[in-house]
């Protein structure tokens, strides 16, 4: 299975922001997107999640495949990291809360509620959410902000390890993120040229 | 669908949750109505019925945007749109969450807000059966309300405007329940116009909501 897009033309706010986007993500590959801020990474992988139409072009795989980790970490913070996780894990049919929490070095705070957990605790918790999705293909957004670089290394064994079990990620990111195997796209070459469809009206996109 | 049932509920019992929040209010109604109309037991009996039914749909308005509001702020929103778990089930488990939290405890304690308010003696169980099948439909509509509003910042005004005229059949043949209970008259006709709203709401509005949800995520 492979993640295929071809010709994708996605927009924000009723506006075109990439066009002609196309590359094929394998399974066990990386890829990391990059470009300026405002050049349309955030809205690209939230196309793909199905999160928002795209206004043209073809993506192979359905968005049940997908599991989508954006700036927001989708953490209660009255619940504790194990039930956070746990819920996620029931949601998605899973189980192996454990192993994501021993992964991403959780298993001393898992009786801590999430309110009481530092950002990069957070964020932590919010990477092993993906490991409790059992879906192939990870959409990371930033994955490494307010992350020290002990945890940086933590996150890449575990795309690492996601890969080699045959599962893929596609990631937005600034800094390099010590997966040496994957690929850049550099999502400035797509940009879309400005222009107003016909009979534009923004009230209405 | 049950893992986030026992989520939200275990969220509007923790701390902050606001569980309390609609209850609360509608205690204080209750007990302040009295003593601004003063204690002539027979215009309280009177008014009574409509009371307890104003009462009970504004507690429940109350706590409407949290339906939504938070889980879009902290990014679960986006993660349940994109989880296995259809949005229209999850409008309808939230939905469900709300009653459970909001509309169930008025069910519960209306009855003992009644004596304060002098309610005839046997309109009582009509309140309680009237309030059973109505608050259902309270929050279902309000859950589509919020759906309609939930990227809004202060939302909570525009909720509120939107959910009430929607909210006006429920209270009619609500009201119309207890009063006719409470005269000793045939409640049939406005008990099964409020079954008939409550069953509708809930056939089609998770629908709805789940395509406002859908608009407003983009």
């Amino acid at each position: 299975m492979e993640l295929a897009v071809a010709d994708l033309t996605c927009a924000r706010g009723g506006v075109p922001l990439l066009e002609g986007v196309s590359f094929t993500l394998p399974a066990g590959a990386a890829l990391v997107l990059r470009g300026p801020n405002g050049c349309g990474k955030t809205t690209l992988l939230r196309t793909l999640a199905g999160l928002q139409p795209a206004l043209a072009g073809t993506v192979s795989c359905p968005p049940e495949a997908i599991a989508y980790a954006g700036h927001a970490d989708g953490l209660k913070a009255v619940l504790t990291v194990a039930e956070n996780l746990a819920f996620w894990a029931a949601i998605h049919g899973q189980s192996g809360v454990e192993a994501a929490m021993k992964a991403m070095n959780l298993t001393e705070l898992s009786g801590r509620q999430a309110q009481h957990l530092s950002a990069g605790q957070k964020r932590r918790l919010g990477l092993a959410r993906l490991m409790v999705t059992g879906r192939a293909f990870w959409l990371l957004d930033e994955p490494t902000v307010s992350l020290d670089t002990a945890s940086v290394a933590l996150f890449a064994a575990v795309v690492r390890a996601h890969l080699a079990r045959g599962g893929a990620a596609l990631m937005a990111s600034h800094i390099d993120l010590g997966l040496d195997e994957a690929r850049v796209l550099e999502l400035a070459a797509f940009r879309a040229a400005p222009r107003l469809p016909q009979g534009f009206d923004e009230a209405f996109a | 669908m049950i893992a986030l049932l026992t989520r939200d509920l275990r969220l509007a019992f923790r701390a902050g949750g606001g569980f309390g929040l609609g209850l609360g209010f509608f205690l204080i109604l209750a007990v302040l109505v009295p003593l601004g109309v003063g204690p002539e037991p027979r215009t309280l009996g009177l008014i009574a019925p409509g009371i307890l039914w104003v009462g009970a749909l504004l507690a429940c308005l109350l706590s409407l945007d949290r339906i939504f509001a938070l889980d879009f702020e902290d990014g679960s929103l986006d993660l349940l749109a994109t989880a296995p778990i259809p949005l229209e089930g999850v409008v309808a488990v939230k939905a469900l969450a709300h009653w459970l939290t909001t509309g169930l405890p008025l069910v519960l304690v209306a009855p003992l807000l009644g004596v304060l308010l002098n309610l005839a003696p046997g309109a009582y169980g009509w309140l309680v059966l009237s309030l059973l099948l109505g608050t259902p439909a309270l929050s279902v509509i309000g859950a589509f309300g919020a759906a309609l509003t939930v990227g809004l910042k202060r939302g909570g005004l525009l909720l509120s405007l939107l959910v009430l005229p929607l909210y006006i059949p429920t209270l009619v043949y609500g009201a119309e329940v207890v009063i006719r209970g409470a005269a000793g008259l045939g409640v049939t006709t406005p008990l099964l116009l409020l079954a008939g709203i409550t069953a509708g709401s809930a056939a089609l509005l998770p629908f709805a909501a789940a395509l406002a949800l859908r608009v407003n995520l983009r």
